[in-house]
């Protein structure tokens, strides 16, 4: 192919790896983002007895390295007898890492909506939970979306971390093919990297797309 | 009928209302004037409970606002505000502002809210409006379309805390006609303002208020033209 010996199979290959490296980016986005939202919820309006121990917890999922936090969860899950396979251990340890991020996003989101608006909500007789969901998140989204867009192109990054618990992702697997035919070395990581562009660049347009929606109406 | 009793009231060690005690009879305007920083906005919002209270008690229509048991969301229902930053919703245009509590808290029909409010927009002006976001609005415009979203609720009262103060001046007139319309129409209305001669204009009784008290209520003859009190008499001669 194109005059190399890197073949169709190859190629394939590559493209499996790049099948679990979607699926595992999107579940640690859905669980992490799940997750931010309830603990930034959490985080904007609660005492700081809530506040400071959950902000600990996920300060250290935000500081401790990604691959030490996949290998101590998956010697952890084998020695508590979870037995989870590995693409569940780094949909999980990448969730809570996506998560810790994800709060702050939230949380800075729901400040930046000015108390005064969310007084005129409530003088018109919404509940806390319907300023909430009626105006505050739709408001906070505005300021949350280019941060979270950033966030999903990172995490779809950090899945290639999870070569380290044994799961075949598209970085991994590029690298097989390459310790196999280590003279092919450049073309193979130039079709891994076209992959992830290829992949990530319909989600920075989209964040691109709204946000210009958005101001139009500002 | 609107009983504020003996209300106090401090943020931290500042205290902003010393014992405000004051009736509002239902049909009646009362105008609030006084300095800025005298305790006027903040009784506004403890009236329709957006601020709680330390002593006292204020009731409306015989409820108690700040009682344990008292349901807010459902009293504010009849208590209408609009504030000096109009608070439009900028996500939502006209038309969907003024629907938005019609639907979620009252439970109408898309099609019943829509034509309460475009019947109220009509009224301040906006019916040309609906389909607009607050951004592309005058100041005026975002005032009279929060007044609209007051009444689309038909409060029994309505609070209106110094809506003028921050408009341009050749857009003041727009929303005080509103506000006069308003109280030609016979509802009952605390106006915290610095318009004098509206306040003198519009209103049943004057209340004049200093460093969190109310030294002089009457009608708005005697506050203006003979006062009794001399506090009230530097004040309006600072001013006017």
């Amino acid at each position: 192919m194109l005059g190399t010996s890197v073949t169709w199979g190859d190629v394939t290959f590559m493209m499996t790896g790049a099948g679990l490296t979607l699926a595992i980016t999107f579940w640690a986005m859905l669980g992490g983002t799940l997750m931010g939202m309830v603990f930034g919820l959490i985080r904007a309006q609660s005492p700081w007895y809530v506040n400071h121990p959950l902000g600990a917890v996920l300060d250290i999922l935000r500081s401790v390295p990604l691959l030490i936090q996949f290998i101590l969860f998956n010697s952890f899950q084998s020695i508590a007898g979870l037995g989870m396979n590995p693409f569940v251990v780094g949909c999980v340890v990448l969730a809570a890492y996506t998560s810790a991020f994800c709060t702050e996003i939230v949380r800075g989101g729901i400040l930046a909506v000015p108390a005064t608006t969310r007084k005129a909500a409530r003088s018109l007789g919404m509940t806390y939970w319907q300023d909430m969901r009626y105006v505050v998140l739709p408001l906070g989204t505005r300021v949350m979306l280019p941060s979270w867009i950033g966030l999903t192109l990172g995490v779809m990054k950090d899945t290639a971390l999870v070569y380290a618990i044994g799961v075949i992702e598209l970085l991994r697997s590029s690298q097989i093919i390459i310790t196999r035919k280590p003279h092919e070395a450049l073309i193979i990581l130039a079709i891994a990297g076209l992959i992830y562009f290829i992949v990530s660049f319909p989600v920075s347009r989209l964040g691109a797309h709204l946000e210009k929606k958005w101001r139009e109406n500002d | 009928m609107i009983e504020i009793e003996d209300v106090r009231k401090s943020f931290g060690s500042l205290e902003v209302l010393k014992g405000v005690s004051m009736t509002v009879e239902t049909g009646e305007v009362v105008s609030v004037v006084g300095g800025s920083g005298s305790g006027k906005s903040t009784m506004l919002m403890c009236i329709n409970g957006l601020e709680p209270i330390d002593s006292g008690r204020i009731l409306v229509d015989g409820t108690e606002v700040h009682a344990p048991g008292t349901d807010l969301n459902k009293l504010r229902r009849n208590i209408g505000i609009v504030f000096q930053q109009w608070n439009a919703f900028p996500h939502l245009t006209v038309l969907e502002n003024t629907t938005l509590a019609l639907r979620k808290v009252l439970g109408k029909s898309k099609d019943e809210a829509d034509a309460i409010a475009v019947k109220q927009l009509e009224h301040v002006g906006l019916g040309d409006k609906l389909k607009v976001y607050p951004s592309k609005l005058s100041g005026g415009q975002q005032q009279r379309m929060a007044i609209a979203r007051a009444l689309a609720m038909e409060p029994k009262y309505m609070l209106f805390d110094e809506v003028t103060s921050a408009l341009d001046p050749q857009l003041v007139g727009e929303v005080l006609d509103t506000m006069r319309m308003l109280a030609k129409a016979g509802m009952t209305m605390i106006v915290v303002t610095h318009e004098m001669a509206f306040a003198r204009e519009v209103s049943n009784r004057v209340a004049f208020f200093k460093d969190g008290l109310i030294h002089e209520i009457g009608p708005p003859a005697q506050i203006f033209e003979s006062p009794e009190r001399p506090e009230t008499a530097a004040f309006l001669k600072s001013v006017l």
